[in-house]
């Protein structure tokens, strides 16, 4: 079992495919999903990677948690998960996943947290038929029916389904396809609709139910290569770590400046 | 640019650098070049009307072609950025007045025509 990704939802779009179908694909954008920790068998009991994704302002992240992303030398995450994995699907803690993890044509699972409909009624909430719409129905068109019997049970049964909140909760869709990935833009496409809305993040991980394709990377699609490592901003050892490596791109610049301002160095520009 | 724009210019791109598209309106008559697949070959079936509705919605833009084919009026609509659309081509300009002309489905004949949009060399080219 392999670790999963966390994505950013940006949207959805239509892709043609060549014969002329046209393909309704929901965006995905991860932003430097990187391991931050590690859980093992010894020591906690079970195997799982945490994971992060996205860039927090450092002086927005607590004390703690900034201690943690030290630990893990990966820069302040906006959104952190732990997936289960198997043992040998460990990853070490400070490595980038790339979008590339999964496969063009890959069957996934995608989590996200689906849109709040707030307090909805049995029509909408549980596709009831609502009364009808005359033969002497007054007032309640909209209404679920009986709700039981009468004196025999005397109450209601449990799990009725009857209005209440509707949506904002974790939802889970199996079996999504992976249409194509684009390492550089660290953008997938999944084929079909995920939960949640735009700008909410989204857990992509292999499909439960579906076998795993054989030429997916295994244990995971790591980026690999000498510059990267020291591209990695360690948020709080700011006291050792004096400079931004060349060619730092303009986020990392200012995560700097937050630092400077966090810890008041300003002069370590120069 | 976001993501989803930017992956739906570089769609858009990819089709018009094979299948450059004409410019062209509501009550302009079309001759679109349609490509089908019998069994197993695929050929080019021509499909002319007047076109009465353009939606332009980057990637999802469509176009409306309306014929009388055999008495019957018939009415289609095509993604202007389709594989499946092998060549667009302007057989006539009309002059019309409206973006969408559904007025026209409701008429036939003589009522139905579309005057001609005369091309004025200099300052009038613009117009529709």
């Amino acid at each position: 079992m392999r670790s999963g990704i966390i994505a950013l939802k940006v949207g959805m779009t239509r892709v043609f495919a060549e014969d002329g179908r046209h393909v309704p694909v929901t965006v995905l954008k991860v932003d430097d999903c990187r391991v931050v920790g590690k859980k093992t068998e010894e020591t906690d009991g079970y195997n799982a990677v945490q994971v992060g994704v996205g860039i927090a302002k450092v002086k927005r992240t607590s004390k703690q948690m900034r201690g943690h992303f030290a630990k893990a030398q990966v820069e302040p995450k906006k959104k952190l998960t732990e997936f289960r994995v198997t043992a040998d699907a460990l990853l070490d803690v400070g490595s980038e996943i790339l979008v590339d993890h999964f496969i063009n044509g890959q069957k996934i699972d995608v989590i996200g947290t689906s849109i709040g409909k707030g307090f909805a009624g049995a029509m909408k909430r549980h596709n009831f038929h609502g009364l009808r719409a005359t033969h002497g129905v007054s007032v309640s068109h909209r209404s679920h029916g009986s709700t039981g019997n009468s004196q025999d049970p005397g109450r209601v049964w449990k799990g009725k389904k009857m209005a209440g909140h509707m949506g904002d909760r974790r939802v889970t869709t199996q079996n999504l396809k992976i249409h194509s990935t684009d390492v550089d833009a660290g953008v997938i496409l999944v084929e079909g609709a995920v939960p949640g809305s735009k700008g909410s993040y989204v857990l992509v991980q292999d499909a439960h139910k579906s076998p795993m394709p054989g030429d997916a990377p295994f244990p995971a699609s790591i980026r690999t290569g000498g510059s990267d490592g020291s591209a990695v901003l360690v948020a709080d050892s700011s006291e050792k770590n004096s400079g931004v490596v060349g060619g730092a791109a303009q986020q990392e610049t200012k995560v700097k400046n937050d630092r400077a301002d966090d810890t008041s160095t300003p002069e370590k520009e120069g | 640019m976001n993501i989803v724009e930017k992956i739906s210019k570089d769609q858009i791109d990819r089709v018009v650098e094979n299948r450059p598209i004409p410019e062209f309106g509501p009550g302009d008559t079309l001759k679109v070049h349609v490509k089908v697949v019998e069994g197993t070959r695929e050929r080019v079936q021509i499909f002319e009307g007047v076109c009465i509705a353009r939606k332009a919605d980057s990637i999802n833009s469509n176009f409306t072609v309306r014929k009388i084919s055999y008495g019957e009026g018939v009415e289609r609509v095509f993604p202007l950025y389709s594989p499946r659309i092998d060549q667009i081509e302007v057989v006539r300009r009309g002059r019309v007045r409206r973006a969408k002309l559904y007025y026209l489905r409701g008429r036939r004949g003589k009522s139905a025509r579309i005057a001609e949009k005369i091309q004025r060399p200099s300052k009038n080219t613009e117009s529709k």
